[in-house]
Parts: structure tokens; C-alpha cells; sequence
């Protein structure tokens, strides 16, 4: 089982962050030194990876074209599934990131039985449906996060929260996305285990984060609606992270540690890992391109600057005698005396 | 490098979100944790609940001490943590009694922590006190 090692590796986390959160002395290890390390990891890895890939050349274009090229003024152009300017490509690229295009045209294929049985096409539209629910709820809780980040608390995020909790369940409030966040990233993970097409090409990076990002958002509830941490005390620990002015008030509950431990995790696990996808969608060619190859040479970065093109022309005019001499058709026949000659031959 | 402009323009952009934060807080100037005034004790020797737990989840106090008035009339008396004498199961004539400013015990840390609790929708904020000094 792939998914055994994700779940020990999840549960060591946790474990390993309850136990060191619960003396004063390594507080302060995993609450504030491995998180400022974790950061600056995560900062560094990001930079270093986009260097690296941005070293590679793309020697061919080769932009996905999902719809009709620009043609003839009366055939009708699909531009943001085969761009062919510049503009379209950016118009294509904010839909993918914002929108997950690619995943929204999913389509599967199955078999419905009736008197006859019937192959039958349609949209599949779950995996993009948690999947953007993951991600906007994230970011929307990476937003509300920053109220621990910034003193005074930055503007706008009061109402953030104010629309987060609007169905005012409890105190303190359930927060919606907190919600839809847990259900949906219980879903993907539900979805690699129940699919036999998906289990079988699940490997255990990708079961890891899923568990991962799982157990942050479950210590994170508890801390807020079971354990009810101070939050205080915990606000002066993240801005003495914030302002490189470190400080352990003390008095904090061993699950805020836990939590820390695991995002500190996440951080460090993100330069190197599949969940570089974030940065990496920026450098897909088959995304980032328009398909202008036929208005525009692509030219093949790699390619030896000493050798020259050499045109069908060029090369007839290179090996005329011999492809005559193979009875290759030839564009340009040879002068004529050698040409009498040839068929002299033919007709003898 | 290809594409040198475009990737580190993109670079650039990511390095300036990732420390705004910090870039932030250093202009923003104090950001120390403010502390909630002491209670002004009216004849009382200590808190419905200990500090500790008062801290932490007054919120759920607050709420069932709601859902018990309102919607079940049970109106009675609360002892204090001490086992001394008996409060007002009640935010204005109870908890504000001894917690005479919301300015400088509630909005304190709730500023800090920035929480909106939404007591004051339907509760009257009582009338600020004023400080002998303050006021001629």
C-alpha cells in the first residue's frame, strides 16, 4: 500500500510536534526556529527551481490546441483554445490559473445500458470541482492567517472574516471555508482510493501532501473550536516571527505546535515536490505558447549556429547526378546534353 | 537563461508578496501585545471562571449563558470561581459590572486578535467610564 507511508509519515509529524510543543525549551525550536527556516527554504527552493527550469530551452512549439486555428476569414477561430497572439495566450494562461480550464473540459467515457447498450461521452466534473474548492478555500484561509501576521491587522481582512463566518455558528464562529476546505481535500484523497485507474497511478507524493494539508486544517479546527488556544499569546509569537523579534510567550496549548510542525513541513516539502505546480504552470509550454508557427519561426535555442539551413533546392542542386543516376524525379532536370543522355538510356 | 526579463520580472513579484508582510510590520511601527484592563472588583473577590479558562473560552460561556436566558428562562445566579458570591447571569449586569470599559477590556485584545464577536449587534455598549482625572 502506497498510501501506508504518507499516513506513518503524517502521524510521526504530529506526534513529533505535540511532544516538542509541550516543554518551554523546544517551543521554541518548533515554534519559531523551524518555521523562520522552513520559510526561508521555501523562499530559496522556489527561486532556485524557477532558475533551473528557466535554463531549459524549448526547442519546439508546442502549444495544446484544443479548437480551431485561426484559418480563413470564414471559418470561425477559437482563440482561447488555439491562440495565436499574444494576448489570447494571456487570456488562456488566466483561465487555466484561475478558472482550471483544462480540468473543467474533462470528459469521461462509459457504458449505459438500455435495450442496446451505449457508449456514452460526458463532462466529469468532480475532480475539478474539489479541486478549485480546495484552492480557493486555501487561499482564502491563507488570507485570514494574515490577522496573526500584521499589527495593526491589515484592512480588508475583517470583512474577510466577517463573510467567512456570516452563518455565525458557535463562538468562536465556524468559518465556511473551513468547511468546504476539509470536505473537499477529504474528496481528493477519497478519490485516490476509490478509483482502481487513479489508485493504480498513485504514488506516495501524492497521497503525502493530500494527508498533510488534511492534518493542518484538522489541528487548525481543534485549535480554534475544541482546544480554543490564546490567541493572543499566539499572536505575539507569529509577529516576533514576522518581525525577526523572537519571542515564546509560553502558555501555548502543545496543538498549536502541531499545527506549526506541519506547515513548516509543507513549506519545506513545496520547492520539491508535485505541489510545485503553482509556479510551474507558468513555464508549461504547451500553455505558454500561441500557435503562430506558421506566422512566426520558432527557432531551436539549442540549434549549432554553424550549420546553415539547407533548402530541398540546395540539396537537388547538391546530388542532382546522383538522384538522376537513381532514377529520382528531380524539380530541375539536369543540362540538357547530360539530359539527351538519360533518355538515350531510358528509351535504349 | 531564456525568457530572462518575463522570469525575473515574475521572480521579483514573488519575492516583493512573499516579504510584504514583513515590509509591512516594520512600517506599521508598535505592534506589542496591548494588555486588557484589571476588573474593578464591586464587592466581588473573583471571576465567574478561572483567568485561564476566561481567556480562552469566555465565548462559549457567553454563548450558553445566552441560549440558557433566552431561550430556556433559566435565570439564575452563577457562583464565582472562588465559591463566594453570586453573579448576574448577564453580560451588561454581570460580566460589565466589575469589566467596567469595553474600550479597555474587551476591545483590547479582541483589536489585536482582530475579532468582531457580534455581542454588541443587540447588547448596549455600556457608557464608557470616565477617569477622575480625565474628567474636570
Amino acid at each position: 500500500m502506497k498510501v501506508l507511508r504518507p499516513i506513518i509519515a503524517v502521524i510521526a509529524l504530529i506526534v513529533a510536534g505535540g511532544v516538542l510543543g509541550m516543554s518551554q525549551g523546544t517551543q521554541m525550536l518548533v515554534g519559531v526556529i523551524l518555521p523562520s527556516i522552513a520559510f526561508l527554504v521555501l523562499i530559496v527552493g522556489i527561486i532556485r527551481k524557477v532558475i533551473d527550469w528557466s535554463k531549459s530551452p524549448v526547442p519546439f512549439k508546442i502549444p495544446t490546441t484544443c479548437g480551431q486555428a485561426k484559418s480563413l476569414s470564414f471559418i470561425k477561430e477559437d482563440r482561447f483554445d488555439c491562440p495565436t497572439s499574444k494576448s489570447d495566450v494571456i487570456v488562456r494562461m488566466f483561465l487555466e490559473i484561475f478558472l482550471f480550464r483544462s480540468l473543467f473540459r474533462n470528459t469521461s467515457a462509459d457504458v449505459k445500458s438500455g435495450d442496446l447498450p451505449k457508449l456514452h461521452y460526458g463532462p466529469s466534473l468532480w475532480l475539478w470541482l474539489f479541486g478549485i474548492l480546495f484552492h480557493y478555500t486555501f487561499l482564502t484561509i491563507v488570507f485570514r492567517h494574515l490577522r496573526l501576521f500584521t499589527e495593526p491587522v491589515l484592512p480588508g481582512l475583517a470583512l474577510l472574516e466577517y463573510l467567512d463566518g456570516f452563518v455565525q455558528i458557535g463562538a468562536p464562529v465556524l468559518y465556511q471555508s473551513d468547511l468546504i476546505f476539509m470536505g473537499a481535500i477529504t474528496a481528493l484523497f477519497i478519490r485516490r482510493l476509490i478509483m482502481p485507474q487513479v489508485r493504480y497511478i498513485s504514488l506516495g507524493t501524492d497521497y503525502f501532501p493530500l494527508l498533510l494539508i488534511f492534518a493542518i486544517g484538522a489541528t487548525g479546527m481543534l485549535m480554534r473550536h475544541y482546544f480554543r488556544v490564546d490567541i493572543t499569546a499566539i499572536k505575539q509569537l507569529t509577529m516576533g516571527l514576522v518581525t525577526l523579534n523572537w519571542a515564546n510567550p509560553g502558555n501555548i496549548h502543545p496543538v498549536f505546535f502541531m499545527h506549526v510542525t506541519l506547515v513548516s513541513t509543507l513549506m519545506i516539502y513545496f520547492p520539491f515536490s508535485k505541489l510545485m505546480h503553482a509556479v510551474g504552470i507558468f513555464f508549461s509550454p504547451t500553455r505558454n505558447m500561441a500557435n503562430d508557427s506558421r506566422a512566426k519561426r520558432h527557432i531551436n535555442p539549442w540549434n549549432d549556429p554553424n550549420i546553415k539551413p539547407h533548402s530541398y533546392a540546395a540539396y537537388e542542386d547538391e546530388f542532382r547526378q546522383f538522384m538522376v543516376d537513381a532514377e529520382i524525379p528531380v524539380d530541375k532536370e539536369l543540362p540538357s546534353a547530360s539530359a539527351a543522355e538519360t533518355t538515350e538510356e531510358v528509351t535504349a | 537563461m531564456y525568457d530572462k526579463g518575463k522570469v525575473l520580472l515574475g521572480l521579483a513579484i514573488f519575492l516583493v508578496l512573499a516579504l510584504s508582510v514583513v515590509g509591512y510590520n516594520m512600517t506599521a511601527g508598535d505592534n506589542k501585545k496591548p494588555e486588557p484592563e484589571d476588573a474593578k472588583l464591586k464587592g466581588y473577590t473573583a471571576c465567574v471562571k478561572k483567568t485561564d479558562y476566561m481567556k480562552s473560552s469566555h465565548m462559549v460561556l457567553l454563548n450558553q449563558w445566552r441560549d440558557e436566558v433566552i431561550r430556556e428562562g433559566k435565570r439564575e445566579m452563577v457562583e464565582t470561581a472562588d465559591g463566594s458570591l453570586m453573579v448576574e447571569k448577564s453580560l451588561q449586569n454581570g460580566c460589565m459590572k466589575c469589566h467596567t470599559s469595553k474600550v479597555k477590556f474587551c476591545d483590547t485584545c479582541h483589536q489585536y486578535a482582530s475579532v468582531k464577536p457580534y455581542c454588541w449587534d443587540c447588547h448596549l455598549a455600556p457608557v464608557e467610564p470616565t477617569d477622575g482625572k480625565e474628567a474636570h
